[in-house]
């Protein structure tokens, strides 16, 4: 039942697959490290109350891999370049993980476009002393095991039956992983000290048992983005979007029904 | 050919029971598993090593870069180059090599390699090397941008030993309004510039340019692979390039023990070479490719293979491939002697201490080297090869 649709938008020469689907206000999701891996149902719910778009980013999943992208400010200013070409106003920004970095990156620059910010487990910033996880030093098959609570879904993920496509594609976003954030490890030393230019609603969604980005830095973005409201999903890991889908939509809905 | 020993220096006095414990030696391993007072007299008994080497009559001494490890002690080879120029007067010193774009700032080590190319009066080899994937995590270099950053770093260097300054370097990675080293190189137009390798088309097709011509250097190869990589350089060359590389060009690397009988040689070395292999050089598979190191086609050719790459080296098997040379003086020269007769290059570089190998047992076999086989392998010349055929090298 995938009712999205998948194409190419060109956004100044760069083509970007796009997954869209349903109606109401406009709702980008940013994907994290991994990419797409599909229209799951947590985007079939939001869809039922949103235009939901979900890009591949530039260098993923089915997405161009333009020359000049070497970091993440590249990325976030594409994505201005993206709202401006696609004429979307009054959008509701979702970023998971990188997404989530990539998701303030953007507002910290220009709002304009943008009604509502919702982060799940993000990165971006460093919290002194607490690490994220190294997922590039993990074996991919342990850090699979440490994204979920219920193994059930790395047991899926771990014994699908890859086509060539998306063994090329899981290498594409791992590299493209490391550009962007190999160093300083997942998070921009300077973001930090803008974060106070975020006016729109903020809700941070974190899962309380994030092994990936510990739920000290749901607390943490609560602090320091003025108003932010911290939702915790309960037995949930780095993908509560995926692994806890019923509680998150139902945590976005209502904070943006209220807030936004 | 010219004749060199290599050093690794590792930290021989490793605890194996504590390395087994942890997922390799590298990056992560405890440094409180190294003792500063055993660090010391390792230090100056590896250098001993090298200056009896130079003593005994080897062309040159190689000495090279690593991080964060048990594997090779040297995160600076100036130091330890730097230590050998005054010890030694007509051996060459060889830096095997440097990886200068891990650092922010290449031009220093441009500056300390002409420091020692003036103090030696141009006894410098500079090695030019991107570095094996365990340095990226250990100098928070991005492995993504690895290559551009290397190339981008040669240039830099190169240009800042030959081209008069002050000039303005405006690259993507380094911009140096100011490019002007004092120190300028004592050989002209620079010190020779060698690749050392494990195999890379890219290396070799890069290092075999008219414009550089510079040496490239097998490493740790199954012997099937020295002559692959050897060969496509002459071949590279022959077919891209159009003109006949020199013998001059090539070199290669491999550990090699000297004993008085090959029975003793395989009985006195194998502890120590297959603890080279599976306790010191051994790393994670995640932590030997990081993600944009090399090529998606490469990476993907590799993974296949992941299962194979265990660290159970045995030494029967690193001796019947190749890898290794252990033996008596007759069966190391005839090895060797032999292997050049196929492939005729013009660098030997002998890795003459490896693992946990002990003092006594170093020097004995560096002096048999130096006196049984080296001699023979230092009056080979193009005459003993039997000559390149790009035909049969393509088939290959």
């Amino acid at each position: 039942m995938a009712d999205c649709t998948e194409t190419k938008v060109d956004i100044r020469g760069c083509k970007v697959h796009l997954r869209r689907g349903g109606t109401g206000e406009p709702m980008l999701f940013l994907h994290g490290a991994s990419g797409v891996a599909g229209w799951i149902p947590t985007f079939q719910a939001l869809s039922d109350s949103y235009d939901l778009m979900v890009p591949d980013h530039p260098t993923y999943g089915r997405s161009d891999e333009p020359e000049w992208l070497d970091n993440m400010e590249d990325l976030a200013m594409f994505y201005l370049d993206f709202l401006d070409e696609m004429d979307l106003e009054g959008v509701h920004l979702v970023g998971n993980s990188l997404g989530g970095w990539l998701a303030l990156e953007i507002a910290v620059r220009n709002s304009a476009r943008i009604k509502s910010l919702t982060l799940v487990g993000a990165a971006g910033i460093r919290i002194k002393g607490k690490p994220i996880a190294d997922i590039f030093m993990m074996d991919p098959e342990d850090l699979t095991r440490e994204i979920f609570v219920d193994q059930s879904f790395a047991d899926n993920i771990l014994g699908m039956n890859l086509t060539e496509e998306q063994i090329d594609i899981q290498l594409k976003n791992r590299v493209s992983t490391a550009r962007l954030g190999w160093q300083p490890r997942l998070f921009n030393p300077s973001l930090r000290k803008w974060l106070h230019r975020i006016k729109v609603p903020t809700h941070v969604i974190w899962g309380d048992t994030d092994k990936i980005i510990d739920p000290a830095y749901a607390e943490e973005f609560g602090k320091v983005i003025d108003g932010a409201k911290v939702t915790i999903i309960e037995k949930a890991g780095h993908l509560p979007h995926v692994e806890k889908a019923e509680p998150f939509v139902a945590a976005v809905n209502g904070f943006l029904a209220k807030a936004a | 050919m010219q004749v060199f020993m290599f050093h690794l220096m590792p930290y021989a006095a490793l605890d194996m029971e504590e390395r087994d414990r942890h997922p390799s030696a590298w990056v992560t391993f405890p440094n409180s598993q190294f003792d500063p007072k055993v660090g010391h007299e390792l230090y100056n008994r590896y250098l001993d090593e090298l200056e009896l080497a130079a003593e005994l009559g080897f062309d040159g001494v190689a000495v090279n870069e690593h991080h964060q490890n048990a594997y090779g002690l040297m995160p600076s080879p100036v130091v330890m180059a730097s230590s050998l120029a005054r010890r030694t007067e007509n051996t060459k010193l060889a830096i095997l090599g440097n990886a200068f774009a891990l650092r922010e700032h290449p031009l220093t080590l441009a500056e300390e390699h002409a420091m020692i190319d003036c103090i030696t009066g141009g006894r410098l080899i500079t090695g030019f090397v991107r570095g094996i994937g365990a340095e990226f995590f250990s100098l928070a270099a991005n492995p993504t941008v690895s290559h551009e950053r290397h190339m981008e770093a040669h240039d830099l260097v190169v240009r800042a030993w030959t081209e008069e300054g002050p000039f303005a370097f405006e690259g993507k990675h380094y911009h140096f309004e100011y490019v002007n080293v004092w120190p300028r190189p004592y050989q002209q137009p620079h010190p020779p510039i060698w690749c050392p390798s494990l195999g890379s088309t890219e290396t070799i097709e890069w290092a075999a340019h008219p414009d550089r011509k510079y040496v490239y250097a097998q490493n740790y190869s199954p012997f099937k692979n020295v002559c692959k990589f050897l060969d496509q350089y002459r071949d590279v060359a022959h077919s891209k390039y159009g003109y006949a590389a020199s013998s001059d060009q090539i070199g290669w690397t491999a550990p090699v023990y000297v004993a008085e009988s090959d029975e003793q040689a395989v009985a006195e070395a194998t502890e120590h070479m297959e603890a080279l292999f599976n306790k010191f050089l051994y790393l994670p598979f995640d932590m030997l490719f990081p993600p944009g190191y090399m090529s998606a086609q490469s990476y993907k050719r590799v993974a296949a293979h992941k299962k194979n790459i265990t660290g159970g080296a045995q030494m029967e098997r690193l001796i019947e491939d190749g890898v290794v040379i252990v033996g008596s003086p007759d069966t190391v020269r005839k090895q060797i002697v032999d292997c050049h007769e196929v492939l005729g290059f013009g660098t030997f570089v002998a890795l003459a201490h490896f693992g946990t190998l002990p003092a006594d047992l170093t020097e004995k076999s560096i002096r048999l080297f130096a006196t049984e086989v080296m001699p023979t392998l230092q009056g080979l010349s193009d005459k003993e090869y039997r000559g390149f055929e790009p035909s049969a090298a393509a088939a290959e």
